[in-house]
């Protein structure tokens, strides 16, 4: 197979190696940390496959994450059903939401599209907040069960799920379905007029990006053992999302990862200047959008092409 | 008399939302870029007006100046330092342009906020108002405050439509929002253009950031309210089209009034976000938005 020839792949492979590793010398509060910026690559890289390749901007990636994570949490609060079960159940919800936003605002282009997205980020935290005696209002969900408690196990859980998550991401991009994916975001018509369904191609685009983010949204708030709109469903978080993506590289799947990774563990290592931490991370972000646009993984491949 | 109350209290919001969309859709339509540091630039001139007056002491008058004056500068240096370089960027494809010109305004916006919250903390701060006291209308206690606030609104919009209809620079803007290759083909410089589009937004969220500073109170939480209730006034009314926002901020501002006072004023944005999606559904661009 060309997968084990390419460099890509070994270096991807000596990196999760290497971060797998990582329990055995370092703190708890490190692993936490990084365990809560896997689940964020994963937000970030199926972000990435709506916007790079499909080319459509998704302002609500947290509409289909808290979906996945109020509906796993709230079966598992209600109905007391098992961890797994829950987490598979809210992926599936979050699917169907994807489902239900993606058929009427496909139909829409550009900012309207945006747009749609961003309402429906703000109907689900009205729904949330209304609804207060099922989801915990603005207090959060307070969630009985937990995946486990062992920082190490969630870190490798974490860890094991952004690469598969990752692998399949990335494959699907390269895949001759990305291919007219990304056909389809930057000439539609053009597309269209080679015979390919344009819509069905978004759709799935679409579902397999409520999938994965359904799925890290349910497992993040087993994680945290609470559900609260701050942490899955705020706008502020969806910014991050987005940030995150377009920092490590649009259209390149693996740099949203990156960019999350850097984004969380950057904001913990500025905590010590306080309240300027979100300034100095989000000047950061702005020069490197208008100075490298390409992203970290962007700037390095096309170095690597040039030499 | 509740009615009245209704009429009088949502017409100072719905103005109030009018102004702060106008200058919002004015850029859409003329440059094409939606500007989410709208809100922090709004936020900013309230708490620049909020600083003159409370810490150093300067007539309220001039207090409400600088407060605008720090907004003009704002959107000056968000046109200068933010969308200007990534829209002249050879590195950005052109179809990618407005996804950086979002992320780059967004984080802007963000910045400006965190400053905001850093050197005058997350607060709540009102604006000394320029006119105090309260009259009855009807039977109905108003404060002048908020007569005052509605009647600068329709004032600065009217001022506004002169502006753009009436001056030959107006019209310059105009002819750009419907076609830019032409008006550089009349010999007219695009960028001077956009300058010009980019101060007179600064100086209609500055006024209506410190409007609403005095109104309502601001802080550094409200910028991402504030840009969202933007965002959806324009899409409500059809990006671009500034009669259009201007009927959408009427619709919602008095929708959140209706709400607010029959229903409760925890459910105040829902209405106007249905509203706004049934919109997006049925007719996608928008009121009297052009496809």
């Amino acid at each position: 197979m060309s997968l084990f020839k390419t460099r890509l792949f070994w270096i991807a492979l000596g990196i999760v190696v290497i971060a797998s590793t990582l329990p055995l010398y370092v703190s708890g509060y490190i692993l936490g940390l990084l365990t809560v910026a896997y689940y964020f690559g994963v937000f970030a890289m199926s972000w990435d496959l709506l916007f790079g390749f499909a080319g459509e901007v998704n302002f609500g990636p947290t509409f289909l994450i808290g979906v996945g994570a109020y509906t796993a949490g709230i079966i598992n609060h209600e109905y007391g059903l098992s961890v797994y079960l829950c987490i598979f159940i809210g992926a599936m919800a979050s699917v169907i939401a994807g489902f239900v936003l993606a058929l009427p605002a496909l139909r829409v282009r550009g900012p309207y599209f945006g747009l749609t997205t961003l309402v429906a980020v703000l109907m689900l935290q009205n729904f949330i907040v209304v609804f207060a005696d099922l989801t915990g209002g603005e207090i959060g969900l307070t969630i009985p069960d937990v995946i486990t408690i062992n920082a190490s196990a969630n870190y490798w859980i974490a860890l094991g799920f952004m690469s598969i998550s990752a692998a399949v991401l990335y494959g699907l991009s390269q895949s001759p379905l990305g291919l007219v994916l990304q056909a389809s975001g930057q000439d539609p018509v053009q597309a269209g007029a080679l015979g390919f369904n344009i819509v069905k191609h978004k759709l799935f685009a679409f579902i397999v990006s409520a999938f994965f983010s359904g799925l890290a949204g349910a497992m993040l708030v087993f994680y945290f053992g609470t559900a609260s709109v701050g942490t899955v469903v705020d706008v502020a978080v969806g910014v991050q999302v987005i940030v995150a993506a377009v920092l490590g590289g649009r259209r390149t799947v693996l740099g949203a990862a990156l960019g999350a990774i850097f984004l969380i563990v950057a904001g913990e290592f500025l905590r010590p200047t306080g309240e300027l931490a979100t300034f100095i991370v989000s000047a950061v972000a702005l020069l490197v959008v208008l100075f490298f646009p390409g992203g970290f993984l962007g700037a390095a491949m096309s170095r690597e092409a040039r030499s | 008399m509740l009615a009245l109350q209704i009429l009088i209290d949502g017409f100072a919001i719905s103005a109030l939302y009018a102004l702060g969309a106008t200058g919002f859709t004015l850029i859409f339509g003329v440059s094409g870029v939606l500007n989410l540091s709208h809100g922090a630039i709004m936020v900013l001139a309230a708490v620049a007006a909020w600083a003159a007056s409370s810490i150093l002491h300067v007539n309220n008058y001039i207090g409400a100046t600088i407060g605008v004056a720090t907004a003009l500068v704002a959107s000056l240096i968000t046109y200068f330092a933010v969308v200007q370089p990534i829209q002249r960027s050879r590195r950005i494809p052109n179809e990618e342009k407005e996804i950086f010109v979002l992320t780059g305004t967004l984080l802007w916006g963000i910045m400006i906020q965190e400053l905001i919250a850093y050197f005058f903390t997350n607060n709540a701060k009102t604006v000394l108002p320029i006119v105090e006291g309260v009259v009855e209308i009807l039977g109905v206690r108003t404060p002048q405050n908020e007569i005052f606030t509605a009647l600068v609104c329709c004032l600065v919009i009217a001022l506004l439509w002169l502006l753009v209809n009436r001056t030959r620079m107006g019209k310059a803007v105009l002819a750009a929002s419907m076609n830019p290759r032409g008006v550089t083909l009349l010999g007219l410089e695009l960028t001077n253009i956009y300058v010009v589009v980019w101060a007179i937004y600064g100086i209609l969220a500055g006024i209506a950031g410190v409007l609403l500073g005095m109104f309502l109170g601001v802080s550094s939480y409200s910028v991402g309210p504030l840009t969202a209730s933007a965002f959806s006034i324009v899409v409500l009314g059809g990006l671009g089209s500034v009669s259009g926002s201007l009927i959408a901020a009427f619709v919602v501002g008095y929708l959140e009034t209706l709400t607010a006072y029959l229903v409760s004023p925890a459910y105040r944005t829902i209405p106007a976000l249905l509203l706004l999606v049934a919109v997006m559904y049925i007719r996608p661009q928008g009121l009297l938005g052009r496809r």
